[in-house]
């Protein structure tokens, strides 16, 4: 058989397109199919927190605990308010009693009585899953049973998790705790089956003075987005390189 | 070909593909990768659905206002207006018929969450009127004297 150059560069330029074209070039996606492709990657959770308007009251934890039976007793618990009071001559004293489920109601911090003359600066910090852009729980699940939605969230597979609690080491947040009751571990997931659904978060909604707030951070008009776009906010832990996604206005270097 | 050798070999091929069998049935169909990439993303798809359809109990004061209007009106025009109404009343969920009656939270602990005065500079707690639970007549009950529906009003 004779081959001319010709016919051998046309095959070798065919074949070397055939291997390189995956086999999704050629399917063709509905219009609805299309649409719901883009707009899913429109969407990005983002959680903002106001330190100066949060007031201690805990309804938050208490609401997202019963929200999403996480054992109510137990010292566990996706979301929790912290308490720093700095005094005048530098320390700092911080608890969170039961995660501050039931509230701050005593005056007393770590055992200890303050003298209200004392303190420099005193606030609280509500804390959940940031939701990271790099979570570092996720790269070391060994199954795969933890893993990132579409749209920024970070869930675990309860059918899939195996309980080793890599991921709750892995957390720089300590965000992530073993499930009591279901053995696998266990994080906020911005309660999915409400932001889903067009509804906030249950500690959202139970938070009486708007110190939280939850937000599409793709879509420059929300009004989360707007502060963290056009006011000064930070991260926790930036230096980690977690990319967290949940905005803190007025934090302190106190809080870690 | 009866080698000492290469038998071991065979074992070896012999265990791994009956692993792959055994995975092959065993993982799930949508178990794959998805929009987060091998990293992120490496996870069964239909989990997300299971958590979209878990059961929403809180269901804030938009699902309460049609049919207790008049206890919406009263707390919507007092400075309690903030405060949800699952808060103290605790989660609705298919109310009323799941469950039929709410359990009303009247305890001292409740109130105290907000109103025990703690005088944090650069918190808005501060700025909340408090009490000191333990000497603002500890042995009584808040709603014996406050109405939590219309806190600026003494007594009922």
């Amino acid at each position: 058989m004779k081959l001319t150059r010709r016919d051998f560069l046309m095959t070798a330029l065919r074949g070397t397109i055939a291997t390189a074209l995956p086999i999704g070039a050629f399917k063709f996606l509905k219009p609805s199919e299309a649409r719901a492709a883009i707009e899913g990657t429109n969407v990005r959770w983002g959680f903002l927190v106001n330190t100066y308007k949060c007031i201690g009251c805990g309804f938050c934890v208490k609401a997202c605990k019963l929200e999403n039976e996480v054992p109510y007793n137990v010292q566990v618990t996706r979301t929790w308010v912290e308490r720093y009071v700095i005094l005048k001559d530098g320390r700092f004293l911080a608890d969170t009693p039961m995660g501050g489920r039931d509230g701050f109601t005593d005056s007393k911090v770590q055992e200890e009585e303050v003298k209200n003359e004392e303190i420099a600066k005193g606030f609280f910090v509500p804390k959940l899953c940031n939701q990271c852009e790099n979570p570092p729980c996720v790269q070391v699940c060994p199954v795969g049973a933890t893993y990132q939605t579409a749209d920024g969230v970070v869930l675990v597979d309860r059918s899939w998790c195996i309980g080793c609690g890599y991921c709750i080491m892995a957390c720089p947040y300590g965000a992530r705790f073993f499930h009591p009751v279901y053995k696998t571990a266990e994080k906020c997931t911005f309660c999915y089956h409400r932001i889903t659904k067009g509804m906030k978060t249950a500690c959202v909604d139970a938070c009486p003075t708007g110190a939280r707030q939850i937000g599409n951070l793709k879509d420059p008009n929300y009004p989360v987005t707007k502060v963290i776009l056009n006011q000064r906010v930070a991260v926790l832990k930036d230096e980690y390189g977690t990319k967290p996604q949940a905005y803190y206005i007025g934090l302190d270097k106190n809080v870690r | 070909m009866k080698n000492h050798v290469l038998r071991p070999l065979f074992v070896v091929i012999a265990v791994i593909a009956l692993i792959l069998v055994a995975r092959y049935f065993y993982v799930p169909s949508d178990f794959g990768i998805y929009e987060r990439g091998f990293m992120y993303g490496y996870h069964r798809k239909s989990n997300e659905g299971e958590w979209k359809a878990f059961k929403v109990k809180y269901r804030t004061r938009e699902y309460c206002k049609d049919c207790h209007s008049d206890k919406y009106k009263s707390i919507m025009a007092s400075k309690h207006r903030i405060i949800q109404c699952e808060n103290c009343h605790g989660p609705a969920i298919d109310h009323p018929e799941n469950p039929p009656k709410l359990t009303i939270d009247k305890s001292r602990a409740l109130c105290k969450r907000c109103h025990t005065y703690l005088p944090y500079p650069t918190s808005k707690r501060a700025t909340i009127k408090g009490i000191d639970p333990k000497k603002h007549n500890p042995d009584m009950e808040c709603s014996s004297c406050h109405n939590p529906h219309k806190p600026d009003m003494e007594g009922w």
